[in-house]
C-alpha cells in the first residue's frame, strides 16, 4: 500500500520532469536567432551574392536543432517500418539493431565460453590465480577500441573485428567475477561434496556453479553493459551496419532527427538488456 | 566405582583387557593389542598427532577404538584438536603422525562410508530439503531411478519429522530444522559410521533437547556407530556409551606438553535412559561432576 503510493508519486515526478525537459527542448529549438540586421545599405548584387553563398541576410535562421514534435514524427515513421532495406545506406532501424545485437550476442557468447572455464580454473587454483594475475591486470584496462587496428589487420574482416572487440571487452568482468565467485564457495559445501565422493564434474556443475552463480551473473551483467556501450563506438569505426553505423550515417546526412531517435533506441535497448540480466540474477540468487 | 577411568600416566602398568581397549596403548603392548583390536575395534586410531609447528604439536599420541554400534563422544576445550580428529576420520584433514583405520582399512580420504554432520549444517541453500538429500542419495547410489531416490529421501525426511517442509529451501527453516535435515542427509547414505561435529552447538536449549532425543532414537534403531564432538556434558552423558576427555597442549615447567586423550569415561547408565529421567539415575551426578571437574581443573591447567 505504502510502496504503491510511493511508486505512483515517483511516476508523477518523473512525468513532470519529462514534460519540463520537453518544454525546454521545444523552446530552445524554435527560438529564432537574430539575423538580417545588416541588410540595410547593401546593393542588390551584394544580397544576391550572400544568398548564393548560403548566408541569406533576409532569412529567419533557426538553430537547426529539431523540436520534439519533429523527432516524434520521425520516431513513428521509423517504428512503423523497422525492417525495410533500400541498399547499404538505407536500412530500417530493426535491421540495424539486429546486426548490433547479433554482434554483441556472438562476442558475448564467445566471452562466456572463455571466461567461465578459465575463471573456474583461476578460482580453484591459487597457482593459476597468481600466474594469470599480471596478464589480467595489464589487459583489463585497455580500451577495447584500441584493439581495433590489430583486429582489422589480423582478422581482415570488419564484422569479425567488431565481434572480437565485444569479446575482449566482455571477457574481463566475467573472468574476474567467476574466479572470485568460485574461490569464495563455502568450504562446508565443498566438504559435503567430498564426503559424498561427488565426481569432479558433478561437483563443478552441481555445487560450485550454483554457489558462484550470483557472482558470475553479476559479472555477466557488467559485461553486457560494457558490450552495449562499446558496440556503438565500434560500429561507428568499422561502418557497414548496426546502430552505431546508423548514428554515424545520419550525422553525415545531417539528420539530427534520426540521430536523436537512434540515441533513444540505444538507451532503451541497453535498458532491456540490463533488465534481462537482472531477471537472470534474481533467478540464481539464493538466501543463506 | 561408577566408571572405569584411568589416567594416561597409569597406562604403562599392565591392564585388564577390557580396560586396555579403551585406553591409549603403550608401545610395548602395541603388537598384542593390535591383534585384540582387530577383533573388536571397528574404528581404530593409532598414535594420532597433529602439529602446525613441528616442536609444538596440538595433540599427540591419541589412540582409541570404537566398536560397531557404539556411540562415543569427545569433550575438550576449544583448540584441543577435537575437530581435527573428526576431520581426519572424515578424511577431510590429514594428521602429521599416526594412523586411522576403519573396518581394517586405513582412512585415506573422504568416503561415503562415513557420514558427516557439520556444525553449520552445510545444506546447499539453492536446493530444497528434498533436493539436498536427493543429492546425497544420488551420490551414494548413482544407478537408482528417480522414484527410488525419492522414496528413500522421503523415508529419511520422515524420520526426522520434516515431511511437511520437504519442499522448502533451507532459508525457510529454523536452525533446529536445518540441523535435522543435516542429520537426515547423513543417515540417508547409510554410512558405516556417523561423524557429528558439535551438531547442536548453535541451537537453543529446548530445540537441542528434542533433537537429542530424536538422534538417540534413530541411532538406537539403526545400530549406527557414532563419533560425536560436543561441549555439553549432559549431552555426552545422555547419548554416549563412552566419553573421551581431551586436554589442551600447554607449557608446564618450562617445557611444552602436547594435548591428547587424557581419560576415557565409560558411561555406566542404562542404555535405555531418556533425557527426562537422566538426572534421577544413580551415578549420574558422580559422572557429571567428574567430567566437569576435569574440564575445569585438569583439561587445561597444569
Amino acid at each position: 500500500m505504502k510502496s504503491t503510493h510511493l511508486n505512483l508519486r515517483a511516476a508523477m515526478v518523473s512525468l513532470l520532469m519529462f514534460l519540463v525537459f520537453l518544454g525546454a527542448w521545444q523552446l530552445s529549438a524554435t527560438a529564432p536567432s537574430v539575423a538580417g540586421a545588416a541588410k540595410a545599405g547593401m546593393t542588390a548584387e551584394e544580397v544576391e551574392y550572400l544568398k548564393m553563398m548560403g548566408k541569406d541576410p533576409g532569412a529567419v535562421k533557426s538553430t537547426g536543432f529539431p523540436p520534439p514534435l519533429e523527432v516524434g514524427k520521425a520516431m513513428v515513421g521509423h517504428l512503423a517500418d523497422p525492417f525495410y532495406d533500400k541498399g547499404p545506406n538505407d536500412k530500417g532501424i530493426g535491421i540495424q539493431l539486429a546486426h548490433s545485437l547479433g554482434r554483441v550476442g556472438l562476442g558475448f557468447l564467445l566471452a562466456v565460453l572463455v571466461a567461465l572455464p578459465v575463471g573456474f580454473m583461476i578460482g580453484m587454483s591459487p597457482l593459476m590465480r597468481k600466474a594469470f594475475d599480471p596478464f589480467v591486470q595489464v589487459l583489463k584496462p585497455i580500451s577495447p577500441l584500441a584493439w581495433m587496428p590489430l583486429a582489422l589487420y589480423t582478422l581482415k574482416d570488419s564484422d569479425v573485428s567488431g565481434i572480437f572487440v565485444i569479446f575482449i571487452c566482455s571477457v574481463w568482468p566475467m573472468l574476474i567475477n567467476t574466479a572470485f565467485g568460485v574461490s569464495a564457495v563455502k568450504r562446508d559445501w565443498l566438504n559435503v561434496a567430498s564426503t559424498l565422493e561427488v565426481t569432479p564434474l558433478r561437483k563443478a556443475f552441481l555445487v560450485i556453479l550454483p554457489a558462484a552463480a550470483p557472482t558470475i551473473v553479476t559479472g555477466m551483467r557488467i559485461s553486457m553493459g560494457i558490450a552495449w556501450l562499446v558496440i556503438v563506438a565500434a560500429e561507428m569505426l568499422v561502418g557497414g551496419t548496426g546502430v552505431g553505423y546508423f548514428v554515424w550515417n545520419e550525422w553525415n546526412n545531417l539528420s539530427l532527427v534520426n540521430v536523436i531517435f537512434a540515441v533513444l533506441v540505444i538507451g532503451v535497448v541497453g535498458m532491456l538488456l540490463d533488465l534481462a540480466f537482472a531477471q537472470l540474477q534474481k533467478a540464481v540468487t539464493y538466501v543463506e | 566405582m561408577w566408571s572405569e577411568t584411568t589416567e594416561r600416566e597409569l597406562t604403562t602398568a599392565p591392564l585388564p583387557a577390557a580396560v586396555a581397549k579403551l585406553l591409549p596403548i603403550p608401545s610395548e603392548l602395541h603388537a598384542l593389542q593390535t591383534k585384540a583390536n582387530a577383533m573388536t575395534g571397528f574404528l581404530k586410531i593409532e598414535k594420532l598427532g597433529k602439529a602446525y609447528q613441528s616442536d609444538k604439536p596440538v595433540f599427540s599420541d591419541v589412540s582409541f577404538t570404537i566398536d560397531k554400534g557404539e556411540f562415543v563422544c569427545i569433550i575438550g576445550h576449544s583448540g584441543c584438536g577435537k575437530t581435527t580428529i573428526l576431520n581426519v576420520l572424515a578424511g577431510l584433514d590429514t594428521a602429521t603422525a599416526g594412523h586411522a583405520f576403519m573396518d581394517g582399512r586405513e582412512i585415506a580420504g573422504p568416503s561415503l562410508e562415513r557420514g558427516v554432520v557439520f556444525q553449520s549444517h552445510a545444506l546447499m541453500p539453492w536446493l530444497t530439503v528434498r533436493q539436498n538429500i536427493a543429492f546425497a542419495v544420488h551420490s551414494r547410489w548413482p544407478d537408482w531411478k528417480k522414484p527410488q531416490v525419492n522414496e528413500h529421501v522421503e523415508k529419511h525426511v520422515g524420520m526426522v519429522g520434516l515431511l511437511h517442509a520437504i519442499d522448502k529451501k533451507p532459508s525457510q527453516l529454523s536452525g533446529g530444522m536445518k540441523q535435522r535435515v543435516g542429520i537426515a542427509r547423513a543417515f540417508a547414505i547409510q554410512p558405516k559410521m556417523l561423524l557429528l561435529d558439535e551438531p547442536f552447538g548453535a541451537l537453543d536449549a529446548l530445540t537441542r533437547g528434542t533433537i537429542q532425543d530424536e538422534l538417540m532414537g534413530i541411532v538406537r534403531q539403526t545400530q549406527q556407530t557414532v563419533f560425536m564432538i560436543t561441549h555439553d556434558v549432559d549431552e555426552a552423558i545422555l547419548l554416549s556409551d563412552r566419553i573421551l576427555l581431551m586436554s589442551n597442549g600447554n607449557e608446564s615447567g618450562g617445557h611444552y606438553v602436547p594435548g591428547g586423550l587424557a581419560e576415557v569415561v565409560v558411561n555406566p547408565l542404562p542404555r535405555e535412559r531418556t533425557r527426562a529421567q537422566l538426572h534421577h539415575l544413580p551415578g549420574y551426578y558422580d559422572m557429571r561432576n567428574h567430567i566437569v571437574d576435569f574440564l575445569v581443573s585438569r583439561a587445561k591447567a597444569h
